[in-house]
């Protein structure tokens, strides 16, 4: 099995980078990490007549803090990041659902600029993405784009990224002083989620202060749910409002079903999922987990 | 930041590229398209390595790549120019295997031997980032690579040994004369 042939180019700057785009971006294909995109090559699904391969481009691999950010330059393999200690301290929901994200061999020489401009819509960091308020920034001919993910994750496999532009860094709030917690369901250990949330809250005494909730796996990109977000805002904890919780997001769920789970199934395992994971994030951000 | 337009780099269909494979030099002019494994197997005849599903899923593919381990079948072979391989041929050979093959074979961690040079290649990645594992987190490395004889328990229990057997230099039933004679885990 072979890829149908393409030209490629390897460039090894952001500026030569854009070129490419700007000459082949239409019928080209941007290579990240490649553990998405190679498999569809290899079985033809995507037939792009130009790669532009971006593992050359040092200058996007990086790790960095700035004034409450932690800053993850697009080409920074998953299993860096996975094991910087700076991620692990200031941005534990990305460390702890990176840990869902394939297998080892996959972080290997997955991106997290890739995982996340593929948009698959079962895919852990989108759903990271959407709960922290993360800021893609995406650089092209119209010069430097920042996106809040509710303008960035479009539909499926879609992204307001054009053609011609380039997601070169996505910018995370440090939230070590919020409770978060990440929690999947798939088949086997590292497959795509069949569900999945992404969890934070904050606290203010034993009151919620601020709640953010990001499903993965049950619609096209990263669901946001306002009104289970709203039910816990303001309130504690209790194993009520947490019932609540559950059946609001069973409710309020969409997911489309497949061979693997039924639209019930995900829509039950969304709901759970969102209790178990606000009850962990609470038990965290007091401290006792 | 978009002054005068500058030349985009050229494209190409086939490449000049050189790697370095179990410590030895290779080169080699291959097309774009042509996948890391297909050249490890293909040009440099080293079919150690398998092809198993060819996306990712079952990792009988597995190669270390500059000390990690990887899909070498979700990447380009030019993407290796200038790195560093290490193949199941760069492991022990049939008269000094290498401890953790020692394990695999003691504990009836293969049958077919399909999937073997790939869990191989994911266990020597894994015993030297974490030479004292729990079990817990050796199912969870090894959920990456699919086996259809063993039922996975043997490799388990393989893994576990091999890690033992690297921390100690002992050799349990080994028939190949002192750990002095084992290779080193990696580099």
């Amino acid at each position: 099995m072979k890829p149908a042939p393409f030209k490629y180019s390897a460039p090894e700057s952001v500026s030569e980078t854009l070129a490419l785009l700007r000459e082949y971006g239409q019928d080209g294909k941007l290579l990240a990490g490649g553990q998405s995109l190679v498999p569809l090559l290899n079985m033809r699904l995507a037939r792009p007549s130009v790669i532009v391969d971006l593992n050359a481009v040092r200058e996007l691999s990086y790790i960095k803090e700035d004034n409450g950010e932690v800053i993850i330059g697009a080409m920074t393999r998953q299993r860096d990041a996975e094991l910087s200690p700076v991620i692990r301290r200031k941005l534990p929901l990305l460390a702890e659902a990176l840990g869902y994200v394939g297998h080892p061999q996959i972080r290997n020489r997955g991106t997290i600029g890739g995982s996340i401009a593929h948009a698959d819509p079962s895919a852990e960091l989108p759903a990271v993405a959407a709960a922290l308020g993360a800021k893609m920034v995406v650089r092209g001919p119209k010069g430097r784009r920042v996106f809040e993910p509710e303008k960035f994750f479009l539909a499926l496999l879609t992204t307001a990224l054009g053609p011609d532009e380039l997601l070169v860094e996505v910018r995370f709030p440090a939230h070590q002083k919020m409770g978060t917690a990440f929690l999947e369901v798939a088949r086997r250990h590292g497959d795509y989620a069949l569900a999945g949330v992404a969890a934070t809250l904050s606290r203010d005494g034993d009151a919620i202060k601020d709640c953010r909730l990001a499903f993965t796996g049950v619609g096209p990109g990263p669901v946001r749910i306002a009104e289970a977000e709203a039910a816990v805002i303001g309130n504690r904890l209790t194993p009520q409002v947490l019932d609540e919780v559950r059946k609001i997001v069973t409710d309020r769920l969409d997911p489309d079903s497949d061979v693997h789970a039924s639209v019930e199934y995900r829509k039950q395992v969304g709901g759970v999922l969102a209790a178990r994971a606000l009850r962990l994030a609470g038990e965290r951000a007091a401290g006792t987990r | 930041m978009n002054s005068r337009k500058p030349k985009p780099p050229q494209l190409v269909e086939k490449k000049a590229i050189r790697v370095q494979v179990n410590d030895r030099e290779y080169t080699g002019n291959v097309d774009v398209r042509k996948t890391l494994v297909d050249f490890i197997r293909e040009d440099l005849a080293l079919t150690g390595t398998h092809v198993g599903c060819e996306h990712g899923v079952c990792g009988a593919c597995t190669i270390i790549l500059n000390g990690r381990a990887v899909r070498s079948c979700l990447m380009f072979a030019v993407q290796a120019d200038g790195l560093e391989i290490k193949t199941v041929e760069g492991l022990g050979t049939p008269e000094h295997l290498h401890p953790i093959q020692e394990a695999f074979r003691d504990h009836h961690g293969l049958q077919c031997g399909f999937c073997t040079p790939g869990f191989l290649m994911t266990a020597l990645a894994f015993l030297s980032e974490t030479p004292d594992p729990s079990k817990d987190q050796i199912r969870e490395v090894l959920a990456g690579n699919l086996c259809r004889c063993t039922g996975y328990q043997g490799i388990v229990d393989a893994v576990e040994d091999a890690a033992t057997r690297l921390k100690t230099g002992t050799r349990k039933r080994g028939n190949a004369g002192s750990a002095a004679g084992a290779k080193p885990l990696m580099r």
